[in-house]
């Protein structure tokens, strides 16, 4: 047996054989995902994005040049890099690389409600419904299957149109659309994880059908749910995007990027970058979640590797 | 002597109706407190099924199953698995593959209600063999002998005094297989543990137990002792076939 030595670095301290402790063990366990996740260059150029894409949007205050709902009707349209507007000016004469920073936090904020609520929903009705079996899983599947027979957009449209138009509402609708996929993963996951030996072991220790689902297939179903996530993110901006295009997510003046779109399409011949450059935006932030999803398939598949 | 596990005439079936079919029927058998009892047989001959209708993993069975002068009913309740646990075939199946080896012995420990758990999974560890290395690594750090020794670690967490073995030594390599069938056979002579152990292999069954049940296609055709079976003493054709193919392996 080889006793553990002192690690000298926080490296070696990582990637010890035997770790000593808690802490130790799952700090290990991070760090191999993220060596994995580093050694794939077109997830990092996602990763990289991303964070810009963050810092940007938590520096918007010092990184604007000017106020994003100040108008000035004189600088209307003008092109990229007149009189220090970097992207130009919109219909009002609004500065739209300062629009842009501000409509990034509204993105990350739609982003952000909707990865919270959707997949949790997705994964208590889906693991319920495959670990409890019998009516509780038919009655859930059939509600599963109800939600997924309509088209994404025009379900979040009933929804929005029912609650009225608004970012929240948009979040909410759109997490009401996004759950069923998940529900079916995190189902078919449970499904294949419920009668393995483990589950048998820990209810041979007594633990009770709460314990079981929460504590050890939740942990295994999270994983795909994750890169379903990540990789779904750039359908859930689009989604949000388009809402706003049609007028029924953030309304005027909110800079967000699909409503910016939307009063750009009426100049999109004469003035291409009141449309284009938000467009370019959206374009980015979607790229940067399906690259960095297909990294996480690497890092978190339970079934490759290890 | 006390009988710790008493089953008489159990029935267990798979499906309803048209398609129920009887993995096991109308076996019998009686097992003393501290004894160590071997089932043998090829595989679907319902040996394993036995374990499961015990554990209470298939619900659907007949007949009746004493367990410490306990009749069991269609549920198990805590003092149950505080007496009796199982260690599974697959070490590679049987422990979570996102949980430390402390994570799986501190959940056993809690779930049973122990304190001082830092030292309780220590002293487990020690005593299947392990040291603290081992406390906090993941599964997919260990090697196949490893994992079953933390297995029967868990097993042994709540203090049982019956262990349901269920072929633990078939998907580790030979001399592996010798480590483990020791590790067992101390354990049982240290803590007076009662075994019901199944497996396909009669020599490790002959190494391990006293006593010895065959069964052959859901059936428990022949009942006898270690020395019975040591000096080819079977009455059953089945039986001879099985301890004949075993010896003709050897030469």
């Amino acid at each position: 047996m080889n006793t553990p030595t002192e690690p000298t670095t926080l490296r070696a301290w990582l990637l010890a054989e035997t770790p000593t402790s808690r802490r130790q063990a799952r700090a290990a366990s991070w760090y191999q995902g993220w060596l994995t996740l580093r050694s794939n260059p077109l997830t990092m150029i996602g990763l990289i994005i991303l964070v810009f894409i963050i810092v940007c949007a938590i520096l918007a205050p010092v990184l604007a040049t000017h106020d994003p709902f100040a108008q000035n009707l004189g600088e209307r349209l003008k092109p990229p890099g007149f009189d220090g507007h970097i992207f130009g000016t919109d219909s009002l004469g609004r500065d739209i690389y300062s629009r842009l920073l501000y409509g990034a936090r509204i993105s990350i904020y739609i982003v952000l409600l909707v990865a919270m609520v959707a997949p949790l929903l997705g994964l208590i009705i889906g693991t319920v419904a495959g670990y409890a079996g019998g009516w509780a899983d038919v009655v859930l599947m059939r509600i599963t299957d109800i939600f997924l027979a309509f088209p994404r957009l025009v379900l979040a449209l009933a929804f929005v149109a029912a609650l009225g138009a608004g970012i929240e509402n948009a979040v909410l609708a759109i997490s009401l659309t996004a759950w069923p996929p998940y529900a079916r993963i995190a189902r078919a996951e449970t499904l294949t994880i419920r009668n393995s030996d483990f589950i048998a072991a820990i209810r041979l220790q007594g633990a009770g059908p709460m314990r079981i689902v929460t504590r050890h297939i939740w942990p295994l179903c999270i994983s795909s749910l994750v890169i379903r996530v990540t990789l779904d993110m750039a359908g859930i901006i689009l989604t949000a995007a388009g809402l706003g295009f049609l007028g029924l997510g953030a309304q005027p003046p909110s800079p967000e990027w699909g409503a910016m779109i939307s009063e750009g399409r009426k100049y999109l011949l004469d003035y291409w970058w009141v449309a284009t450059i938000p467009g370019l935006a959206i374009f980015a932030i979607s790229l940067a979640f399906n690259l960095l999803g297909d990294g996480m398939r690497d890092v978190l598949d339970p079934k490759g590797g290890q | 002597m006390t009988l710790a596990i008493e089953i008489s005439d159990l029935t267990v079936w798979f499906g309803e109706g048209a398609a129920r079919s009887n993995a096991v029927r109308q076996v019998s058998l009686s097992i003393g407190e501290g004894e160590s009892f071997g089932l043998v047989g090829e595989s679907g001959s319902g040996k394993s099924t036995v374990l499961r209708a015990i554990t209470g993993l298939v619900p659907s069975w007949s007949g009746s199953m004493r367990i410490m002068n306990r009749p069991l009913g269609a549920k198990r309740d805590r003092t149950f698995y505080k007496q009796v646990q199982m260690v599974f075939q697959d070490p590679y199946a049987s422990l979570h593959p996102r949980m430390t080896v402390d994570a799986v012995l501190s959940e056993a420990l809690k779930l049973h209600g122990f304190g001082d758990i830092d030292n309780r999974i220590d002293r487990l560890l020690e005593d299947v063999g392990l040291g603290k290395g081992f406390r906090f690594r993941y599964p997919h750090q260990l090697s196949g002998g490893q994992r079953q020794r933390v297995a029967i670690a868990r097993a042994l967490a709540p203090e049982p005094r019956i262990l349901l073995l269920d072929e633990p030594t078939s998907a580790l390599d030979v001399s592996v297989q010798a480590e483990i069938l020791n590790l067992l056979t101390d354990l049982r002579a240290e803590r007076g543990l009662t075994y019901l152990m199944v497996s396909h292999d009669l020599g490790v069954v002959g190494h391990m137990c006293g006593q010895v049940a065959v069964m052959q296609t859901g059936e428990m055709v022949e009942l006898l002792g270690v020395e019975d079976m040591r000096a080819m003493k079977a009455t059953h054709p089945y039986t001879k076939h099985l301890l004949d193919s075993s010896l003709r392996s050897v030469r």
